[in-house]
């Protein structure tokens, strides 16, 4: 399995980070590296095996559905980069 | 008044404050000094003397009335991946510059109930994806160990670099760390500390900015085996807002450690005898054994036969993980947000403030995880390493189950590196550093780095040893008895 120029560029798009076209080689290069030494996992047998789930053999907790937080808008916004009338702001999304 | 207050252990520290030998305010004004004076480690990248000296007096009234649990009035550095409240919290990342959190970290909020006081945040590798403390935003941490007279700059280890240069230069009595594939042990071994990620589940990750949620365990770095089963036992229980935290009683860890392990157990994993370990590792190795056999254990081969397939799968989980856990960072809530050019849309900001604030090594691994999680790839990738890590799990209960009570290897393949020396390095050559602490991780499994030695270069060498689930307090006194044999007391001579 080799990751070409376009594969590389597809996966920066779906990761939503901009590379620049002359950053493809190398990353495309690492990204060979990294997934070369992935493929050992084909050596091994997994038949029968379930993907593990949960590594700890226990039930995960349930709290009551109801409301236990709220009325916090000044801090949930206290830390946005632009936030307007009480609402994050960005740029238009919908032309 | 006692000399050199930040050079003591945490044990030292809450037996002198509660014969009224020392205050805390003196203790903290003693590690304060010291980090002002440490500059040269960049261990410590936010200061908060305001905060460390408001809870110092606090603790003290605390200890006057008789109300003090062992964590009160002991100075402490946490890791940058803690949310704190009011104080900058950005896992060492761009992409969170200028970040307060509006909320404490349970493992800080557990901590700070119990009287503890905190100095400042300690650098780390951004996101904690790192061995070497050279992903930071802040620059290197530097550790304060050196080979000889060489001045060259040494790396602390990783992600919990900060962490254990500023424990093992004192400038503080112990650290919070955080461990995802070794992220305590090995930084603790690269500077002749002790460091303990325990059982997953045991510490709450509420609060502690997320990397790989299946793997993240919190944890103390510490000077000594009796200061990290105090602080873990403040720092973990039973947390609801985490819903992996355990629903299980916490034990006094520290009453546990009698040193006795006449009986006990230990088990030598053949698979970690890795080619081209060095001789100098392979003797720390057989050494250890041969102090746990004199203190009277049974030394057991055993065989963990997944062991190989441990870091490919890895990462692949951790950055299948990663990739998800930081989507959120998208400029709109929280952190950076790049500047727009005319016509900009919301996806080239999404895509502009992910380039800007993630460092390379972030983006790499977020990449890898976009590709293994992606259609057509999910089965072959991501469910074959899940399927991988059961099979790993799956050889430590084998082995747990025919009676083996703890494991021990090496904590990692080589002393502390120079900072820089593994640049031209391809990123699987710096993965290797967690070839012998990420099982531990992917079994869910407590495991501790003790030191017990120095190389010929005269650098700290530490040995793991890996516990059944839940079973920290056995684990801590089979560390306890390593460290009273192995008697490791040396320290790195100042230089900073």
């Amino acid at each position: 399995m080799s990751i070409d120029l376009e594969t590389a560029a597809k996966v920066a798009k779906l990761a939503r980070i901009a590379v620049p076209q002359d950053a493809l080689p190398a990353l495309a290069n690492e990204f060979n590296t990294i997934l070369g030494f992935i493929e050992q996992l084909n050596e091994v047998d997994v038949e029968g095996v379930e993907p593990m789930t949960s590594v700890t053999p226990m039930r995960l907790k349930r709290r009551e559905d109801v409301v236990s937080d709220g009325n916090q808008q000044a801090a949930v916004l206290s830390n946005a980069p632009d936030a307007r009338e009480g609402f994050f702001a960005v740029p238009k999304v919908v032309e | 008044m006692m000399t050199d207050l930040n050079k003591l252990t945490i044990a030292e520290a809450r037996d002198a404050l509660r014969k009224g030998d020392v205050t805390s305010v003196e203790l903290t004004e003693a590690c304060l000094a010291a980090v002002e004076g440490a500059g040269a480690l960049n261990a410590f990248v936010h200061h908060t003397p305001e905060i460390a000296r408001a809870q110092a007096a606090a603790a003290d009234a605390r200890i006057a009335k008789g109300d003090a649990p062992a964590m009160c009035g002991i100075p402490l550095g946490i890791k940058d991946l803690f949310c704190t409240k009011g104080v900058p919290s950005q896992a060492a990342s761009r992409i969170l510059q200028g970040f307060r959190p509006e909320y404490e970290s349970t493992v800080t909020q557990n901590l700070f109930d119990a009287g503890a006081v905190m100095l400042g945040k300690l650098n780390m590798d951004e996101f904690a994806m790192g061995s070497s403390n050279e992903t930071s935003c802040y620059g290197n941490a530097v550790n304060p160990w050196r080979r000889g007279n060489d001045e060259a700059a040494l790396t602390p280890g990783g992600s919990s670099g900060g962490s254990a240069s500023a424990v093992a230069a004192d400038l503080c009595l112990g650290a919070t760390g955080t461990d995802t594939g070794g992220s305590i042990r090995q930084p603790a071994a690269f500077t002749g500390i002790t460091g303990i990620k325990p059982t997953y589940g045991r510490c709450s990750r509420w609060g502690i900015v997320a990397f790989a949620s299946s793997l993240d365990q919190a944890g103390p770095m510490t000077k000594t085996v009796r200061d990290s089963a105090i602080m873990l036992g403040a720092m973990c229980g039973h947390d609801p807002k985490d819903s992996t935290s355990a629903d299980i009683p916490v034990p006094d860890f520290e009453a546990l450690l009698t040193g006795d392990i006449r009986g006990k157990v230990i088990g030598i994993p053949r698979e970690y005898r890795m080619e081209g370990m060095p001789a100098e590792i392979e003797k720390l190795w057989s050494d250890g054994a041969d102090m746990l056999r004199a203190a009277g254990a049974e030394i057991r081969d055993i065989s963990l036969p997944h062991t190989k397939y441990a870091l490919p799968a890895y990462y692949v989980i951790a950055p299948a993980e990663a990739s998800s856990n930081l989507a959120r960072y998208d400029g709109v809530r929280y952190g950076h947000r790049a500047k727009l050019s005319q016509g900009d849309g919301i996806t080239e900001m999404y895509e502009k403030t992910r380039a800007e604030g993630f460092g390379s090594e972030v983006q790499r691994r977020v990449m890898v995880g976009t590709y293994v999680l992606s259609a057509g790839f999910y089965d072959a990738y991501y469910n074959r390493a899940r399927r991988v890590r059961a099979l790993i799990k799956r050889d430590f209960d084998e082995a747990f189950a025919a009676g083996v009570d703890a494991i021990l290897t090496p904590a990692t393949p080589s002393a502390a590196f120079g900072l820089g020396e593994m640049t031209d390095a391809d990123p699987v050559q710096m993965y290797l550093n967690d070839v012998f602490t990420v099982t531990v991780n992917l079994a869910g499994l407590p495991g501790i780095a003790v030191p017990t030695g120095l190389d010929g270069k005269g650098l700290p060498l530490g040995l793991q040893l890996i516990g059944r689930p839940w079973e920290e307090g056995d684990l801590l006194n089979t560390a306890y008895a390593l460290e009273q044999a192995a008697g490791f007391v040396a320290k790195p001579a100042k230089w900073w």
